[in-house]
């Protein structure tokens, strides 16, 4: 096993994609994910990759269509107000059906909003972000191992399904060091026969595209895309279970939000309060399963977001509203403190006693 | 055991070098961990802290709202956190820099006149390391032993010259009355 | 004797262009000049959003369409990925002039070894005929019907001067199709544009003024006529740029 390292998250996500096999960065400057682009721009030519600073968030994304088309890896990196200028690209991408890495490291919104940590492009990320039916494969990392690990995950998940996957982190995620051991170099090696590499004259020539002018071939498209997302649903979703044995009461919390969380259960359970927590790590898919699970053995749930409420739509959806789900939020950059979240477990233990 | 130690003071005092080397200390001794600094325009010159956690088991939230040690390198920092300290624990003072004392009375205060003593010993920038030799000394959170084998961590090799320099101030810190 | 081929890496799929447009003229010139280099296999195209966007219908070699303006970054990252292939945008000039003018411009000053050829027609031609940013003032589209006003749409762009101030790119020249001359002359600007890019000498940008029959509202013959009258005049033939020449290197 390699040694245990410090690093920051943004520095752990841009050494585990290199070592997961990208060559390719492309990305625009955005508080608070900067040290990954300048991680990028130190390592890659030193290793003969390309860090290329674009003249825009929607050029970045647009040279990551390029380069999936060849079927290399490819990422770009951004923060919230950056990664809604991609999402034009990020549609063309998933309508081409290209495997590609975007990273989110979120802060608060709308608009410049503020560049303190943020959870809240959740249904940006979740619901597709641009326009048209389509999906990315979400991963909300909540330590920075997770981040490295989580980074190779996504490539080859990205590549396994022919699809752009996101990681979601936030300001928080990206700007906090702890022990990392990096991921070993990849070995996937995946064929992608459908790649533009030049027919070299013994082949029909391929096209990335995504325009469909007959109705029936595009809504055949779409059917075929949601065919497989079927699958990733039924096989990838992950999560991790906190003391959810004897719960009554489920915190459901992701990323940071989760490790706010995690003290809050744990005093809770000091008070003597029987209180777990789902901590989604995919929220596309989202992990229903244990969540539906959960509604027919817990009295309620508290949803803990650093946004306005917005995971907490898919955790009712999960639960079919079987039992009752409370919003537990900061927003704006603002992070609920545990003892805010054990009000909210409290409150809610109280009103159902 | 658990120390959520927070520091704070100026952008350009070596608040996240000192709270770097005391987790890549806690690091080498096996320790769970996170370090979390301010980020954006605050950093410019403004104030700056970072948070360090030290544990046992793995670290929650990496937030240190009610610090067990509060290091506070210049005044605006003492007054904006004095209050949030936890009821037992300690604050570390540069008494150089900040002139009042501390008013609480159920914490533990240590006052050292870091940023004199730098000067003193013609290491001018490094009252941070002197405060965080004192805060080895008053907390044992991390150990002594070892400082040598952190800081190497912490330096990057082309700058080897700045070794002998930094590990004299942790120890004109950890020997400071 | 063969007086005309068809060039090997055009496909057999039927234009789709209007009667009298010069996109097919421009369509085989491209076509020409790779089969003369012996380039098929290594090429990958870029396709816009505009008129020519089912152009990787009619290319025989690997193409990719990009979104509406893109195309200069898509073809950077194709190039970064594959330096050793041959790839070039071809883009009309709301996609290159207008909403894509960011790309355009930041992809010559990189000197992205790509090839670009910008067919240049003053109008939108897809969605319908709508101004175009290189419209000449006083011009009648749908979206300018008492015709281009420039206190209020402002100039057109002229795109390959513009360019040409950069230091960046290699080569920039503008050429027409409206004539068997002219079509020479675009024919000898392509094929060094490609060139170009083979001997690894960077950013390469071809203007093509060209027709717009069904939006312009004339005949083809009337069409091309008008590029002459009016066109040219405003949007002058010739090199901008050739940093090769200049240093006195051979072409």
């Amino acid at each position: 096993m390699s040694e245990k390292v410090l690093m920051k998250g943004n520095e752990a996500i841009a050494e585990a994609a290199i070592r997961a096999g990208c060559r390719h960065y492309f990305g625009y400057p955005i508080t608070p994910q900067t040290e990954l682009a300048a991680y990028m721009a130190k390592r890659m030519p030193k290793i003969g990759g390309v860090f290329l600073q674009a003249e825009s968030e929607v050029a970045a994304i647009n040279m990551v269509y390029g380069v999936a088309g060849t079927g290399l890896r490819v990422m770009t990196s951004s923060s919230s107000p950056g990664v809604s200028l991609k999402q034009e690209g990020i549609s063309y991408i998933a309508g081409a059906d290209l495997p590609a890495l975007i990273v989110n490291v979120q802060r608060g919104g709308p608009g410049l909003g503020g560049i303190q940590p943020s959870q809240s492009d959740y249904f940006q990320a979740t619901k597709g972000g641009g326009h048209g039916d389509y999906h990315l494969i979400v991963l909300a990392p909540s330590s920075v191992q997770e981040m490295a690990d989580m980074t190779v995950l996504a490539f080859d998940l990205a590549d396994k399904y022919r699809m752009p996957a996101m990681l979601l982190a936030d300001g928080t995620m990206g700007q906090m060091m702890e022990p990392v051991v990096l991921p070993e170099p990849s070995t996937s090696t995946v064929e992608k026969p459908w790649a533009i590499t030049g027919t070299k004259m013994q082949r029909e020539h391929n096209c990335i595209n995504s325009l469909y002018l007959q109705s029936g071939d595009l809504e055949r498209t779409n059917f075929e895309r949601f065919e497989k997302y079927k699958v990733i649903e039924e096989n990838e979703a992950l999560y991790e279970e906190f003391m959810m044995d004897d719960a009554e009461y489920c915190v459901v919390a992701f990323g940071i939000a989760a490790r706010v969380s995690k003290n809050a259960v744990v005093a809770a359970r000091e008070k003597g309060l029987k209180v777990g927590m789902i901590r989604p790590i995919t929220l596309w898919p989202f992990p229903k399963k244990p969540l539906a699970a959960a509604a027919d053995k817990v009295k309620g749930f508290v949803s803990v977001e650093l946004s306005m409420g917005q995971m907490i739509e898919d955790v009712k959806l999960a639960t079919e509203c079987k039992k009752p789900v409370v919003l537990c939020n900061r927003a704006g950059g603002m992070i609920p403190s545990p003892e805010e979240v054990l009000a909210s477990i409290e409150k809610m233990a109280g009103g159902n006693n | 055991m658990t120390t959520q130690l927070l520091i704070a003071g100026f952008g350009g005092q070596g608040v996240l070098f000192a709270g770097k080397f005391i987790a890549y200390k806690g690091l080498l001794e096996g320790r769970q961990l996170s370090w979390l600094p301010s980020y954006g325009p605050e950093m410019r010159g403004g104030t700056a802290n970072c948070s360090v956690i030290l544990s046992d088991d793995p670290v929650g939230s990496p937030i240190v709202a009610n610090p067990d040690v509060l290091m506070a390198m210049n005044l605006p920092s003492l007054d904006k956190y004095e209050n949030d300290v936890v009821s037992g624990g300690v604050i570390i003072v540069d008494s150089t820099l900040i002139e009042r004392k501390v008013e609480r009375d159920d914490v533990k205060v240590c006052y050292i006149p870091a940023t004199k003593l730098a000067q003193q010993a013609d290491m001018p920038k490094l009252a941070n390391m002197i405060m965080v030799g004192k805060f080895i000394k008053e907390t044992n959170a991390v150990s002594y032993e070892g400082i040598t084998e952190a800081l190497k961590k912490v330096i990057p090799a082309r700058k080897a010259e700045m070794l002998d320099i930094n590990l004299k101030a942790i120890e004109i810190g950890y020997n400071a009355e | 004797m063969v007086v005309f081929e068809k060039p090997k890496s055009l496909t057999d799929a039927p234009l789709h262009y209007c009667p009298g447009c010069t996109h097919g003229i421009i369509h085989t010139l491209v076509a020409q000049a790779i089969d003369e280099l012996g380039i098929e296999g290594t090429t990958i195209g870029v396709a816009p959003v505009g008129c020519s966007v089912l152009a990787y219908n009619y290319f025989k070699f690997d193409m990719a369409e990009a979104a509406h303006g893109r195309a200069p970054a898509v073809a950077t990252g194709i190039k970064r990925a594959l330096p050793e292939n041959i790839v070039f945008t071809y883009q009309g000039d709301g996609d290159l002039a207008s909403i894509g003018m960011a790309e355009t411009v930041h992809a010559a000053t990189r000197n992205e070894n790509i090839t670009v050829i910008f067919v240049n027609n003053a109008i939108y031609g897809m969605t319908g005929g709508q101004m175009a940013p290189t419209s000449l003032p006083g011009q009648v589209t749908q979206t300018s019907p008492y015709g281009r006003d420039t206190s209020t749409a402002g100039f057109p762009i002229r795109v390959s001067e513009m360019l040409a101030t950069l230091d960046g790119p290699e080569y920039i020249t503008r050429v027409a199709v409206n004539n068997v001359k002219n079509v020479r002359n675009a024919k000898k600007a392509i094929k060094k544009a490609f060139e170009n890019q083979i001997n690894g000498k960077g950013f390469s940008l071809v203007e093509v003024i060209s027709s717009c029959p069904t939006n312009w509202g004339m005949t083809p013959q009337k069409a091309l006529e008008w590029i002459d009258e009016n066109m040219i005049p405003y949007y002058p033939l010739g090199v901008y740029k050739d940093r090769s020449a200049e240093k006195g290197e051979e072409a």
